[in-house]
């Protein structure tokens, strides 16, 4: 096919309106004139819907947020509830809620390389298809995304919208018998997760070889890979304290889109598992460490596309790290506590920041309580959010490069560019309607 | 003829397509059972030919209401499944709010480039056949409903409180603990399942038709509880409700 001279797109957004993004792009003289990224989903206002809420509903209300990260918002707000008002919680709840974190990394990066990204890898529109021609390789993944939704029941009551998850610890916890039955099925899952690794090295060809420079930003922690606690850090500018996070992420509010915007050392930054891996590769357990050599994935990586497999390493650390945890718990001993825990806190005025690694990157929760512990005030900052500037970025770096092929792979490209960042799950498939003229 | 289903998602979280999408093998055998032809979650492909639509999500923009009418209009059956499309539910906590001055909290002088009403279920708009209750859906709840559906029957739906189902389990009462609980006027159908990972119902599956204020004011009298504290749980998820009442 010949270099497209003039190119307009038009963007049909009418069937979805909610969580998903619409792309733009006008091609003049085969020269890119316009190539915009924009999100009109409804917006939802849960920072003025928490205002006049009591300290103990914020972590049920903002788990609504996000249907598949659910855990990862609940465990932000009840961090920033507690930074809020000293409240401390014991070393055993604190291997389970990393625990609880571990399960949802789990669920949702298998979700995404399973059903979102492979049927990219493998040029059809959905899983379904994939059914009839790779049966074992779905079951595989079927079967690992199970274990992970079973993990979730176990730590949270159940796999989306947590309840055991409350100010101050948990209102009921697993036995070491059912915490021992999951650490087998964990075990038993790595060779699944070996063949998994397998398929997606045999089609790692069909990721392009895309590299643009930017700046990434995520937890760390001298102490391990980084994902209920830890420090700012950006691949810039060092690392900094989690209260400092209102001079990293600088939002912004742009016409296009009712999502806020990001930007911090450059005009835009990364946050997600690729951010993460190239902040702290060096705390990813051994096995982990091993699938990235597969795909030679090191420090500093500036392909986008990579953020897949950067997942799909951290579903093996998930995995290896979450045996770890429950054979500490194990030797400790786990001590019980009642039947509908109570954890009897003592409300105060005060602010507090919850700062946590959720799988499409860092997530902030921050609110300040009166002295009845009614919340005043709450900004949530979301990962989608802070991505969007860089997946902009990316498509105006990635679109010259690619202006010469068939408008089918120009089109596959940007959606699984935007895919890439895993944004959402309703918008990762089919997030882009796009249409050359 | 398999029949054709679709699923749409309006203002919420997509944790109720999510559980569709949690059903694992059993979502192999249903999709014996049906074509799905529309599913943003988990496929490329879209049509507008269908005969049942599941929907999720609250209706927050006039813009909203179109494309729902168009949906109506190309189902034979409408199904609103999890409580924003059922019953309004977490989103109409902004109802209480101005909106206007909610919209300038968020986006601070570009507020007014954002369209949006008091958020509302989707039988508010058009009219539904059938629901799934909960927060999120429950996953068997809505194998439940589907197979219902596709026998040509109504599906049923518990007219009793969650207080009901939570007796059954010899859970120690919410109330006795020193806790409020929604229990008492929410719809039944969760087997209490958030009591029995011990904590209290939140009322995500809305209110029952025939509440009983009565009992409710007893309640509230024995344990020392005032109407306000009542009103405030209710508005997490009855808010809707609370409006049209």
């Amino acid at each position: 096919m010949s270099e497209p001279k003039n190119v307009d797109v038009n963007v049909h957004h009418i069937t979805r309106v909610e969580g998903h993004g619409n792309i733009n792009v006008s091609i003049r003289n085969g020269a890119v004139e316009k190539c915009e990224w924009s999100i009109p989903e409804a917006p939802r206002f849960f920072e003025a819907m928490v205002v006049g809420r009591s300290w103990n509903e914020l972590h049920h209300i903002t788990s609504r947020i996000c249907g598949i990260c659910s855990i990862g918002h609940t465990l932000a707000s009840l961090k920033a509830t507690e930074a809020a008002m000293g409240i401390q919680i014991s070393e055993q709840d604190l291997k389970l809620r990393k625990l609880a974190l571990h399960a949802e990394n789990l669920q949702s990066h298998i979700l995404h390389l399973g059903f979102l990204v492979l049927p990219d890898l493998m040029g059809v529109g959905s899983v379904i298809p994939i059914a009839s021609t790779n049966l074992a390789e779905v079951k595989i993944v079927l079967q690992l995304h199970r274990t992970a939704n079973e993990m979730s029941t176990l730590l949270c009551g159940r796999t989306t919208h947590p309840q055991r998850l409350i100010p101050g610890g948990f209102s009921k916890i697993p036995s070491t018998k059912e915490l021992a039955a999951m650490r087998k099925k964990l075990q038993d899952s790595i060779p699944n997760l070996q063949a998994v690794a397998g398929l997606f090295k045999s089609l790692a060809g069909n990721f392009p070889a895309f590299e643009r420079e930017t700046e990434f930003i995520a937890l760390s922690d001298p102490n391990g890979y980084a994902l209920y606690d830890g420090q700012l850090a950006s691949t810039d500018t060092g690392t900094a304290p989690v209260n400092e996070y209102l001079a990293y992420t600088n939002e912004y509010v742009i016409p296009q889109s009712t999502a806020k915007w990001a930007k911090h050392n450059r005009a835009a930054y990364m946050v997600g598992a690729l951010a993460r891996l190239n902040l702290n590769y060096n705390k990813l357990s051994p096995l982990a460490q091993k699938v990235a050599e597969m795909f030679n994935l090191k420090p500093i990586c500036y392909n986008p596309f990579m953020n897949s497999i950067a997942q799909l390493v951290e579903t093996v650390h998930s995995v290896e790290d979450s045996i770890r945890l429950i054979n500490e718990l194990e030797a400790a001993g786990l001590k019980t506590q009642p039947d509908y825990n109570n954890t009897n806190i003592k409300v105060k005025a005060g602010s507090g920041v919850g700062a946590i690694e959720v799988p499409r990157g860092i997530l902030f929760h921050e609110y300040t309580y009166n002295d009845k512990g009614v919340c005043t005030k709450a900004n949530l900052i979301i990962p989608t959010s802070q991505n969007h500037g860089n997946i902009s970025l990316d498509m105006k770096a990635l679109l010259p490069q690619i202006l010469n092929k068939p408008q089918k792979e120009i089109e596959l490209a940007l959606e699984m560019l935007v895919r890439a960042y895993d944004p959402c799950i309703s918008c990762s498939t089919h997030v882009a309607k796009i249409d050359l003229i | 003829m398999k029949p054709k289903v679709a699923f749409f998602d309006f203002a919420g979280c997509e944790g109720d397509q999510l559980q569709i999408a949690n059903l694992e093998e059993d979502l192999l055998d249903l999709l014996g059972q049906v074509e799905v032809v529309t599913f943003r979650e988990v496929m490329k492909e879209q049509s507008d030919n269908y005969d049942i639509a599941f929907v999720e999500g609250s209706c927050t923009r006039l813009q909203d209401e179109d494309r729902l009418k168009q949906i109506r209009k190309n189902a034979k059956l409408v199904v609103a499944i999890g409580s924003c499309a059922a019953i309004g539910g977490i989103n109409s906590l902004r109802n209480y709010k101005d909106l206007d001055s909610v919209k300038k909290m968020v986006y601070g002088e570009n507020a007014r480039l954002f369209d949006s009403y008091a958020a509302r279920p989707i039988d508010a708009v058009i009219p539904v056949d059938a629901y799934v209750y909960g927060c999120p859906i429950d996953r068997e709840d809505f194998l439940q409903v589907v197979k219902s559906l596709l026998l040509g029957k109504k599906p049923e739906t518990a007219t009793y409180p969650v207080c009901v189902e939570c007796k059954k389990n010899e859970n120690v009462c919410a109330f006795e603990r020193g806790q409020f609980c929604v229990g008492t006027v929410t719809r039944a159908g969760c087997n209490s399942c958030c009591v029995n990972e011990g904590t209290i119902c939140w009322g995500c599956r809305g209110l029952i038709d025939n509440p009983n204020e009565n009992s409710q004011k007893e309640v509230l009298i024995k344990y020392g509880l005032t109407i306000d504290d009542a009103i405030s749980k209710f508005r997490l998820y009855f808010g809707w409700q609370e409006a049209k009442r």
